[in-house]
């Protein structure tokens, strides 16, 4: 039996009858056909699934779609604005903070929420708030760069 | 991984949410930040057949002190909620030490204290916290409200006291404003849960102990109390002597897990390793 749910991702509001089992991170995808969210381990443990609900981090795929209902998602579509991108996407693009790509949108919203409540964090701050986010290329160097380019161009 | 179908239904206040439950068909369950029962579900370890959505109840999301000057915690409170509270700085950091290392981010944004005490995983974070914090929680359900002292809750593993249809609606916890406390653990390195989890609350002048409560989760199938360990310290100076003893009188006796990461054996080492050095942080100069 479906369940009517209203969510707004990005911006945009949607409407749909979706099965109570449905996981948030299959209805972005499948349904929005929005797959810039991964689904990497799928026991909430490597991040990629990552998007921001009402403001703040969450793993998409450990929440029910019908959860979701009126919420605002933000996925990583969200991000770039009138075809520039985001300075947290293009920290990522300046300082090589991928390699592959696929933990990469978790990453990046991860380090949104990161941004919004510490514009200005230390390096520990910046791993510390990665801890929820695996990497298995880069070895995390470079991605903590790509946020602190990001910290450094959204304040300036 | 989808889990199995289930009716859902959401409760707007905890009298519906009973109801909901009592006229469900086969097993219903609550859902609040639902960071251990969809991972469950996810993994056919738990099957209910109808799913209660709690957490639009709003009347169980408050950090307040009462008029017991206990510090009250509703029980939708989410874990980032508990470790940025001032109130909880102020009256029991212990359980913010202990809310700051669950999980990451994500998981302390959706999971909620009164979830993860109805679930009591072995190596979840809080249950060494209200065990040496001497919690009381409020349920309630189809016969009325119960306190339950945490020791008396936690029962064994993903074990409590609680009965079919009732919800934890409240964690009371007394104030120790100008205790010492500290929470140290060994993450398991992917899930992050506790291999082991040590709490302990002092309270002290300098390096004398007047009283001090040592608790252990991850290490065994429930956290417990370590009243040994707690006992050489008690009413004595801590010298790196005492502490030595300490460690040395902890975890005897006690049935540890085992498992492909973390021997039982392994899991003593760790457990009187981190003791020793949480008290070392807690007594240092």
């Amino acid at each position: 039996m479906g369940v009517p749910i209203k969510v707004t991702v990005n911006g945009r509001q949607y409407e749909a009858e979706v099965d109570p089992r449905m996981l948030l991170v299959h209805f972005l995808r499948d349904v929005l056909d929005l797959t810039g969210t991964h689904v990497g381990c799928d026991t909430s443990s490597c991040g990629a699934c990552t998007v921001i609900l009402n403001g703040k981090a969450v793993k998409s795929c450990t929440l029910l779609a019908v959860q979701a209902d009126g919420a605002e998602i933000l996925t990583v579509e969200g991000l770039e604005q009138n075809g520039k991108l985001h300075p947290i996407q293009e920290g990522f693009r300046e300082e090589h903070g991928l390699q592959c790509g696929f933990c990469t949108p978790g990453m990046i919203m991860t380090a949104y929420d990161l941004l919004q409540r510490n514009p200005n964090p230390s390096e520990a701050e910046i791993r510390h708030a990665l801890e929820g986010n695996f990497c298995r290329c880069t070895g995390y160097q470079n991605i903590v760069k790509a946020v602190q380019y990001a910290a450094a161009k959204m304040s300036s | 991984m989808f889990p199995a179908s289930f009716d859902y239904r959401v409760a707007e206040s905890i009298d519906e949410a009973i109801s909901l439950y009592q006229s469900a068909d086969g097993e219903a369950r609550y859902l609040a930040g639902g960071h251990s029962l969809i991972p469950a579900m996810k993994l056919r370890l738990a099957r209910p057949s109808r799913l209660i959505d709690i957490r639009p109840i709003e009347q169980l999301r408050y950090i307040r002190v009462g008029d017991d000057g206990a510090v009250h915690i509703g029980s939708l409170t989410t874990h980032a909620e508990i470790a940025a509270s001032d109130v909880i700085a102020q009256h029991a950091p212990l359980l913010a030490q202990a809310a700051k290392v669950i999980g990451d981010v994500q998981v302390r944004n959706m999971g909620t204290i009164g979830g993860s005490l109805a679930h009591n995983d072995p190596g979840a974070d809080y249950p060494a916290a209200v065990l040496a914090l001497e919690a009381t929680i409020t349920v309630q359900g189809p016969n009325g409200t119960r306190r339950i002292a945490a020791a008396d809750f936690l029962k064994d593993m993903y074990e409590t006291a609680l009965e079919p249809g009732e919800i934890i609606v409240d964690v009371a916890v007394p104030s120790y404003s100008g205790w010492k406390s500290t929470y140290v653990k060994f993450f398991h390195p992917a899930s992050r849960y506790a291999v082991v989890g040590v709490a302990i609350l002092a309270n002290a002048d300098g390096n004398q102990v007047q009283d001090i409560r040592i608790a252990y989760n991850g290490v065994a199938s429930c956290a417990f109390r370590d009243t040994a360990a707690e006992n050489v310290l008690k009413g004595t100076t801590v010298t790196d002597t005492a502490i030595a003893e300490a460690a040395n009188a902890a975890l005897n006796g006690v049935d540890a897990l085992s498992d492909h990461f973390a021997s039982a054996e392994f899991r003593k080492h760790i457990g009187r390793v981190y003791l020793k050095r949480a008290l070392q942080g807690l007594f240092a100069g």
